[in-house]
């Protein structure tokens, strides 16, 4: 499978029609039929109607949900993946977002969840930050990139067994319930409110992953070299996993876990841009969003009765792509 | 005055010593070889002279100037640095591989500018990499591949080059074609320093040798001083036979000296 790498203006402008027609497709998506214009219309009128009330209290806050996630998803997949080098890091490798679920699956145990609607995205924005809190002490003044990966499977495994500790012991049945489903990933039934409380981490780290973009270009020469450009590696390698940490900390944090954004948009993008790791960044964050929109629209057209839970459709379809996609690129892959 | 100069560089490992009291020195205009055995500290010494790693005790002065005193800018603008065994790790093509060299004059939010373009075409010239601009860089051959690395540091434009062993794997062609790029850079207020373990190329093609061992510098001077025959046996532990004309000094390894291990 050969492409030719599109220059950026285009890419970008096509990859963002493609997000407007999805966006407003996902606003179409349910279970009643409204007029989009009609509920804006009431909405700046500010008479309620049952089109307006769908539309601003219950679409539009998981449709744009869906697209900063998959926007942070996507963008935080092609930052790791240009950091190591290596097309199959993904957005968990550093084990934030298991600390993020972490912190919120202990606020569902305790019982928080349903005292206040801020105390889940606040516990898994807590559980982030701890996670990337243990990372500097392990890693300490280390410059491998071995450490960095290793200290993410320590946290992933301690995270995944804390987990299982709370369902274990979890208080009633309807404890683990929710955990359980909270922890499938997902976009339905959240306000506007948690989307607020996510999106100044999800912003202030695409802030500072779109900074380290050049740093992430010298990189391919390696980081002996990226040195030798006037690069400060282990400074610059922190404030990318900070950048990694408080966007994907954030999504997890209201959204649960959602595989296989991260690995699959770097690579589906990366030939159109030419495999250039700078130039990955934007492109991916557009084609995350756009991904993660249209699954949440699948899923809402496939549901019937049981909701399909976003994150099991994302690794659903993901995981089959990906061989596919392997299969398809394994004589050009390095 | 010296384009650069190191005085007294120690670096360690723990309670390994690397590299102890080493002095080295840079005119303008020069082609400086360093060599030695393997696991000398040629290596090292060229990632504390570029700055990659801190030297643990010494200075280092360029052009009289306390180099730690440039910004990181300044020197990756002044200093271009080819490390050993340089490599690409995503299929880019050449092109772009020779644009990263203008990194150090773009900002952040920057894309190449008129000059960048100029610079890598320049470079592309210098080291006949034009014909392949087009070619992603993982598909060349090893020799095509060392080029296009060098291409990389020529569209920095740099003051001076460090080269970590650049002719390592090449063919006769490719070796003396790199090493004829090195020494046409280093003329006038330019110079270069480059690894060598070939001993001809090196006394061929540089004014000044630094032969190092054991972390510490054996001697230093013109090829003809250094290349001696009993030199090379003491550092390399090999009997070779030293031969000269017009081109300059060959050195031919004949046979391993007993049971000497440099």
């Amino acid at each position: 499978m050969k492409f030719k790498a599109i220059p950026t203006v285009p890419l970008l402008a096509g990859l963002g029609i493609c997000l407007a027609v999805v966006f407003y497709c996902a606003l179409l998506v349910g279970p009643v039929d409204i007029s989009i214009v009609e509920a804006s219309m009431n909405w700046i009128q500010k008479e309620s109607s049952i089109g307006s009330l769908i539309l601003f209290d219950i679409r539009l806050p998981r449709a744009l949900l869906a697209l900063f996630i998959g926007a942070t998803l996507g963008l935080a997949g092609a930052a790791l993946q240009g950091l190591f080098r290596n097309p199959l890091a993904e957005p968990g490798i550093i084990g934030v977002s298991n600390g993020a679920a972490l912190g919120a699956v202990l606020v569902f145990y305790f019982g928080y969840a349903n005292i206040a609607w801020f105390a889940l995205p606040f516990g898994g924005l807590a559980g982030a930050l701890v996670s990337v809190v243990i990372i500097f002490m392990l890693i300490g003044n280390s410059r491998s990139n071995v450490t960095l990966i290793l200290a993410g499977v320590a946290i992933n495994a301690i995270g995944g067994a804390l987990i299982a500790l709370s369902l274990n012991f979890a208080p009633n049945p309807y404890a683990i319930q929710e955990i359980v489903f909270w922890l499938l990933g997902s976009v339905s039934n959240r306000s506007i409110n948690e989307l607020m409380i996510a999106l100044p981490f999800m912003l202030v780290g695409w802030g500072i992953i779109l900074y380290c973009g050049r740093f992430l270009n010298a990189l391919t020469l390696g980081e002996e070299t990226a040195s030798s450009m006037g690069f400060d590696v282990k400074r610059l390698r922190w404030t990318l996993v900070i950048g990694v940490a408080a966007s994907v900390g954030a999504a997890v944090s209201v959204a649960g876990n959602i595989g296989f954004i991260g690995l699959v948009v770097p690579h589906l993008i990366r030939p159109f841009v030419g495999h250039e790791p700078r130039r990955l960044l934007l492109a991916s964050t557009l084609g995350g969003a756009i991904l993660l929109v249209t699954a949440d629209i699948a899923v809402q057209l496939l549901s019937s009765g049981g909701e399909l839970k976003l994150g099991v459709f994302t690794s659903l379809v993901g995981g089959p792509f990906f061989l596919f996609l392997i299969l398809k690129t394994r004589n050009t892959l390095l | 005055m010296s384009l650069l100069s190191g005085t007294n560089l120690s670096y360690r490992i723990g309670d390994l010593s690397i590299l102890e009291g080493i002095d080295i020195e840079v005119k303008p205009g020069e082609l400086v070889g360093l060599i030695g055995p393997n696991g000398a500290g040629k290596s090292t010494l060229l990632r504390l002279l570029t700055c990659v790693e801190q030297a643990h005790s010494g200075e280092i002065l360029y052009e009289g100037r306390d180099v730690n005193e440039l910004s990181a800018e300044e020197r990756a603008r002044r200093i271009g640095y080819l490390v050993q065994g340089a490599k690409a790790y995503w299929p880019i093509t050449v092109e772009k591989i020779i644009g990263l060299g203008r990194i150090p004059y773009q900002k952040w939010w920057r894309d190449a500018s008129a000059e960048d373009d100029e610079k890598v075409l320049q470079a592309m010239k210098i080291t006949e990499t034009l014909a392949y601009r087009n070619r992603i860089v993982t598909t060349l051959s090893g020799g095509e591949q060392t080029l296009v690395m060098l291409a990389r540091i020529f569209a920095t434009d740099p003051q001076l080059i460090f080269a970590d062993e650049p002719v390592a794997a090449l063919d006769p062609y490719h070796q003396l074609h790199v090493m004829e790029i090195l020494r046409d850079h280093a003329r006038d207020s330019r110079g270069a320093v480059v690894v060598l373990h070939d001993l001809s190329l090196a006394a061929r093609f540089c004014d000044r040798l630094y032969l190092i061992n054991h972390g510490e510098l054996h001697c230093a001077g013109t090829p003809t001083e250094i290349m001696t025959a009993e030199n090379i046996a003491e550092v390399y532990g090999v009997k070779t036979r030293i031969t000269g004309d017009a081109e300059g000094v060959s050195v031919i390894p004949v046979s391993r000296l007993g049971d000497h291990h440099p």
